[in-house]
């Protein structure tokens, strides 16, 4: 029989039930819970009359709706100035308080992004199953566990039962070996395979990420990938565990401790795909080939090396795929054969769910310092993904470099990604985005987003335009 | 769970690939803390030529023209028709429900975003997977035949065009069943307990790190 893939072990060590039908009941460890997808799941166990199965597997976060701005925020949730807004999280923190359930509240420090606040306190740890009603849920998988996104009523159901019903997915490897070049980031890494195979390329499948480039990648830059899996189809996205994972999880909030951690670590030892296991689908790139990415379009497969230049919709034989890209053109404002470093970014975002941990702030600051962002951008904003991450930067200084660069340095949460809060494009403005979707209206009705690494966020927050950020470090030199 | 059986409906087109759920509504309307209202916003972008926000009165607002759903030969529509990968990118369950209180019960395109698909079937929403080549016919026909209605069956897995055509779709077995029955899975879950508590505590022993540990 051949070895299984690490999708293979985590599936088996969570079946409860398996049917005669292919479906089975797995078993859930961690739900974590945002004011956006969950009223509706509280609401429904009230209107059955049920209860929760296990308190102490939830833990909840406000993120999509929290302002950003130091002074609405410090008044907390009373404080929120749109009453819809507010509404939803105060509903957050009033189900949270009558279930009993952990909540790190609006001006708790470890708030946060759910997806950077998950990992960080050791909420969420290898081997786990975890769920949260948001599509970017595959991020924690970069611990080695199996973790996706589900819709309200699954938010439901797991509240409930601490269950899901769910069919296997098929297996894919997307291997990267060899090296990255200086300036070439996980971000660019995910966004080129995202390139490779499409948004629906990995539709159907769990992604495992593998390869040289993948073990010799940090924590940081291993979620950013795993984070961007949806985008390229796939629910879920996961690495294998090693040394890197082990020291990042240990010592952390609510990882085990002592004997207890010898024993998880005993067992997380084995979180990683056979050698002879069998992938339904290979996928490889070669790190070297890998340059800084930039998104043209409304898709996230719409995206090109910084040296690209804008597809002629003219030379494309599909109909489907040419109305794509010609709507797409149009949208942006965007002529065919354009460079992508001609394009001028009005706003610069760098935070997110993909890109707002240590690591990425370290980066951005690496690029702005000493500089000053361009008259031409009209706003730089900087929004750190948790409180921890806020205070670790601060403590680095960060924030100074951000803000003697003229950039703006906001509190934690999800800010421009998507725009549910203040933080939004005006219509047909350009955004150098860290986020994961550039699809129409993501950051603000008529917004155009291009997704990009922090690194090639601040250089066009400095240059005016996109630039190849590869350059830029050896000017420094 | 509103249970669904066969319909046959007036066809709707979304005619283009990788429709994705901002585009199918909106973040500004996922504030809302309820589970219904959400038709007059589907596709609010597309529809209307203002920049829409929650608890307007979509009546008075400027309406695109071009756009299918506000063309009277589409009006009443419960089959949308669409491309590849619908409903990709966020897992807001408020996209089907936006879709099903506008009218929409099945929705027919060459593949479906995973998490969407999933949460189609928690609210009694049909959607039906059939091979590109014979989309591609049906948006023909549909865009000749004014009030061009299609029959779908769940229990027999067909969908009848008016000329008689029938096409055979599959769908996997658990769903069909509580689709068809319009059943709740929590339910169904509940029933196996005794089994959840027989797993949580072998998995206890085997891993207590991942219990008791979050309070």
């Amino acid at each position: 029989m051949a070895g299984q893939t690490l999708y293979d072990k985590l599936w088996r060590d969570h079946v409860v039930v398996q049917r005669d039908d292919g479906s089975a009941i797995i078993y859930i460890d961690r739900h974590l819970i945002h004011e956006v997808t969950s009223p509706q799941a509280f609401e429904g166990l009230r209107l059955a009359g049920r209860s929760l199965w296990r308190r102490d597997a939830n833990l909840a976060t406000p993120d999509h709706n929290v302002p950003t701005e130091q002074v609405e925020r410090s008044g907390g949730v009373a404080a929120i100035a749109d009453p819809i807004s507010r509404l939803q999280v105060q509903t957050l923190d009033d189900n949270c308080r009558d279930y009993d359930i952990v909540e790190f509240e609006i001006n708790d420090r470890r708030q946060g992004i759910v997806h950077v606040v998950g990992p960080e306190q050791g909420a969420t740890l290898p081997g786990m199953t975890v769920v949260c009603g948001d599509s970017h849920t595959s991020t924690h998988g970069a611990l080695g566990a199996l973790a996706h996104g589900i819709g309200t009523s699954e938010v439901e159901h797991v509240l409930a039962t601490q269950c899901l019903i769910q069919q296997k997915m098929k297996n894919m490897l997307v291997r990267i070996d060899g090296a990255l070049q200086t300036g070439v980031t996980a971000k660019d890494v995910v966004l080129a395979v995202i390139g490779a195979i499409g948004t629906a390329g990995g539709s159907g499948y769990a992604i495992e990420f593998g390869g040289e480039v993948v073990r010799n990648m940090s924590m940081e830059g291993r979620m950013t990938m795993c984070n961007m899996s949806i985008e390229a189809g796939a629910r879920m996205g996961m690495v294998a565990v090693d040394d890197t994972t082990l020291a990042y999880v240990k010592g952390r909030t609510f990882a085990p401790r002592g004997a207890m951690w010898d024993r998880a670590v005993a067992a997380w030892r084995d979180l990683h795909s056979d050698a002879d296991a069998v992938f339904d689908r290979v996928v490889e790139l070669r790190g070297e080939d890998i340059k800084p990415q930039v998104t043209w379009g409304t898709s996230p497969e719409m995206v090109l090396p910084i040296d690209g230049h804008l597809p002629d919709p003219a030379s494309i034989d599909s109909p489907t795929r040419r109305a794509a890209v010609e709507r797409a053109l149009e949208y942006m404002g965007l002529q065919p054969g354009t460079a992508i470093t001609a394009i001028r970014p009005d706003r610069v975002f760098i935070g997110s769910c993909t890109n707002s941990r240590i690591e990425d702030l370290r980066a951005a600051a690496a690029v702005v310092r000493g500089r000053r962002v361009a008259a031409s951008v009209k706003q730089a904003l900087v929004v750190p993904g948790s409180g921890e991450v806020k205070k670790q930067a601060e403590a680095e200084g960060l924030d100074r470099v951000f803000l003697d660069a003229g950039m703006e340095w906001r509190e934690p949460g999800c800010s421009m990604c998507l725009a549910m809060n203040a933080d939004k494009l005006g219509a047909g403005e350009h955004c150098a985005s860290t986020s994961n979707r550039n699809f129409e209206g993501r950051q603000g009705f008529g917004g155009r987003t291009h997704l990009v690494s922090p690194a090639m966020a601040a250089a066009a927050a400095v240059a005016g335009h996109f630039v190849d950020v590869r350059d830029w470090q050896e000017e420094q030199v | 769970m509103k249970s669904f059986i066969a319909e046959r409906s007036r066809v709707a087109p979304m005619d283009r690939a990788n429709v994705d759920t901002d585009l199918i509504i909106p973040k500004q309307f996922l504030k809302s803390i309820r589970r219904s209202g959400f038709g007059p916003h589907l596709f609010d972008d597309l529809r209307y030529m203002d920049e829409g926000y929650p608890g307007q009165d979509c009546s008075r607002r400027p309406q695109n023209p071009d756009f299918p759903l506000n063309q009277a030969r589409y009006q009443g529509a419960g089959i949308l028709l669409a491309r590849e990968n619908f409903g990709c990118g966020s897992s807001r369950e408020h996209a089907p429900w936006a879709l099903e209180d506008h009218g929409f019960r099945c929705l027919i395109a060459p593949s479906f975003a995973d998490i969407f698909y999933n949460n189609c079937f928690k609210n009694g929403i049909l959607p039906i997977v059939l091979d590109a080549a014979i989309v591609d016919t049906l948006f023909e026909q549909m865009y000749a035949t004014e009030g061009y209605e299609l029959t779908v069956d769940l229990e027999a897995q067909q969908v009848t065009t008016p000329t008689g055509e029938v096409y055979e779709f599959e769908v996997d077995e658990f769903r069909r069943h509580c689709l068809l029955k319009g059943l709740d899975d929590i339910g169904l879950t509940l029933e196996d307990g005794a089994a959840i508590r027989a797993y949580e505590q072998a998995a206890r022993e085997r891993s207590p790190w991942l219990f008791d540990v979050i309070k």
